[in-house]
């Protein structure tokens, strides 16, 4: 900043017109920017893809070598007649845990981190209101939990229809469904799942925005998550399962049965609401109230 | 945002911390084109006053208005035309210096993106606006702030601290840069430790101690309230001193090893000059000596600074620490010299 280029007009003219604000659309967009230039962001997406790969990898050496395949469900028994049977199992081993961790990965992290260093603050005193940000970074973890579904089950369906072919499947119920079909029944699965999973990245967002501490919020949200699995399995309280968030994790069964049952994927539906506008909402009243000072 | 309303208005800002009272019943006014320095000691309340006037942190109590709009109440449209950062400058450090001025231009809407390669090289960053922030030095963030800054084309600028930190001709390009801007007609807030540069820079100056602010208005009044006095060599010193004495409105003469000393106002050294030549003394150097702010600033702050403002208040009188001849006006938010 030398005097000579200090001496140059710094254009510091008066704008004296109400200038047009940017829409949150826009602070969302800059939210995703901002993920994408994060390693940490990676971390999650490669789980969702690393998994279903080593999943197929060790079915087909155990098909090598003769073995068989074990587990009650309908689907371990089709691993390899069809390559369809891959998203549903996964999606079945990682609903509880993994693809939660992988939500509250950035949902945890999103308002606490930039508190955490200060860019908040940065932010803040720009033409966007607290209102805005702290939608833009809710729906940015949203998008995140939608992305790394969906990159867990394009890559199983992909590396599973590699390794056994795109074949009719069987249902829960017994029916046999075309392949076609039976690829759209596996991403609308996939996108039922999303319904409780959003819950629980809503839930990040609170504790990310409440606790100002990003491995607090991961940890917490995951917490809330083996708490209510724990909930889930203390003798007396079966009254209070099907209200458990934990419980709607399985919501997605219902289309995989002839003919479809669209009950559970209602009553999760309203369920699932009953924690994520709370949690929200709670988010929202704390970030616009809040003193920013850290960093 | 009103045009007629001033750029920072501040009353009675409080803010506590359960046990803690950070800042006590603030007043401020900050006049269009002021370059306007905030002075106080570490932990005096200066940062966290900035704050709140941003809108970042919550008031306890009090109210702030930038150009008439409340940051609290109004949010984003308050800050139409302000810009500026408190501590240091943040950015993200995994983005390039362009892509975090992408992000704040989009956050700032109008044209601000149109603007980024003009005001990198305002603050000469051009050659580094495609590396990460990460890697960046001290100084070349606070550049960066003082560019990201300039992207809203402000009407008011305000800086906390924008030279700590940076080496000797850093902090001369940081001035060089606030008087441009200043002259360009932005009202500029500076949070300052460096009294020279606020000595330089500043004509209304706000200083806090503990939380209060014990003095508001312009440097000049305070530095001349603050011992306004002269040096005066004559070609008779000794009646010269007479002369002086004798003179109504001339306090203090003395004579000392580089001539005679008083304190006086400007029409009594008029008339002290003409009683000369009527005397037959000759003036041979008539030279006034005004308190530096650095002075100014540890007679208001040090020692019985806090408490004897306060003691001072509660009495109902002044003076506080200046010079005898300072007046001190007590009003249960501030303490106002003249």
């Amino acid at each position: 900043m030398s005097s000579a280029v200090a001496a140059s007009p710094p254009a510091g003219t008066p704008a004296l017109a109400r200038p047009r604000r940017p829409s949150t659309a826009t602070v969302w967009r800059w939210e995703l920017r901002k993920l994408v230039s994060q390693k940490r962001t990676y971390l999650g997406i490669g789980l969702a893809a690393i998994l279903p790969l080593i999943f197929v990898v060790v079915q087909n050496v155990h098909q090598h070598q003769g073995q068989g395949h074990g587990g009650e469900n309908v689907f371990f028994s089709e691993i390899t007649q069809s390559g369809l049977a891959t998203p549903v199992l996964m999606l079945l081993f990682m609903s509880v845990f993994m693809l939660p961790l992988i939500a509250a990965l950035v949902a945890g992290d999103i308002v606490a981190n930039e508190d955490g260093n200060g860019t908040l603050k940065t932010i803040l005193t720009r033409s966007v209101d607290r209102g805005q940000v702290i939608a833009a970074k809710a729906l940015a973890a949203i998008t995140y939990a939608v992305i790394a579904v969906y990159v867990s089950a394009v890559v199983a369906t992909a590396a599973g229809v590699a390794s056994w072919g795109f074949k009719s499947i069987t249902t829960f119920s017994g029916t046999v469904v075309p392949a076609p079909k039976g690829l759209l029944l596996v991403f609308a699965a996939n996108a039922c799942y999303l319904i409780p999973l959003l819950s629980v990245t809503c839930i990040g967002v609170l504790l990310s925005t409440a606790t100002r501490n990003s491995a607090a919020s991961v940890v917490g949200t995951l917490g809330v998550v083996i708490l209510l699995l724990i909930v889930a399995q203390i003798p007396g309280l079966e009254g209070i399962r099907p209200y458990l968030l934990t419980e709607q994790f399985e919501n997605w069964h219902g289309l995989l049965r002839t003919p479809t049952d669209w009950a559970p994927i209602a009553h999760s539906a309203w369920v699932c609401a009953l924690y994520a506008v709370p949690a929200l909402f709670a988010a929202y009243l704390v970030f616009l109230r809040r003193d920013v000072a850290g960093g | 945002m009103s045009a007629e309303a001033p750029p920072v208005k501040a009353r009675g800002l409080v803010k506590r911390y359960k046990e803690v009272l950070a800042v006590d019943h603030v007043d401020l006014n900050v006049h269009e084109g002021d370059v306007y320095g905030f002075l106080g000691p570490n932990g005096a309340g200066k940062t966290t006053t900035l704050r709140m006037a941003l809108g970042l942190i919550m008031p306890t109590e009090g109210t702030v208005e930038l150009f008439g709009e409340d940051p609290i109440r109004a949010g984003a449209r308050a800050l139409e035309g302000v810009a500026g950062f408190v501590e240091a400058p943040r950015f993200y450090p995994y983005l390039s210096a362009r892509k975090n001025l992408e992000l704040l231009a989009a956050l700032d809407g109008r044209d601000a993106r149109s603007r980024i390669d003009e005001v990198l090289e305002v603050v000469e960053l051009s050659p580094r606006a495609e590396h990460r922030v990460g890697g960046f030095s001290h100084g070349m963030r606070q550049r960066l702030g003082i560019a990201s800054a300039l992207l809203r084309r402000p009407r008011l600028l305000i800086l906390d601290e924008p030279a700590t930190g940076l080496d000797p001709a850093g902090m001369r390009d940081m001035r060089l840069l606030i008087r441009r801007l200043a002259e360009d007609g932005i009202t500029v807030l500076l949070s300052s430790h460096q009294l020279p540069e606020v000595q330089e820079l500043c004509d209304r100056v706000a200083i806090v101690d503990s939380g209060r602010v014990v003095y508001e208005g312009a440097l000049a009044e305070l530095r001349r309230q603050g011992g306004a006095g002269y040096r005066l060599r004559t070609t008779d010193d000794a009646r010269a001193l007479g002369v002086a004495r004798a003179q109504p409105g001339i306090e203090h003469a003395g004579a000392g090893e580089h001539g005679l000393s008083f304190q006086a106002g400007e029409p009594e050294v008029a008339e002290l000059s003409l009683a000369l030549a009527r005397a037959g003394v000759g003036i041979l150097a008539l030279t006034p000596e005004l308190a530096t702010l650095e002075d100014l600033f540890f007679r208001l702050t040090e020692s019985d600074g806090a408490s004897g403002a306060a003691a001072s208040r509660a009495r109902g009188e002044g003076p506080i620490g200046l010079a005898g001849q300072t007046h001190v006006t007590s009003t249960p938010t501030a303490v106002k010299i003249g």
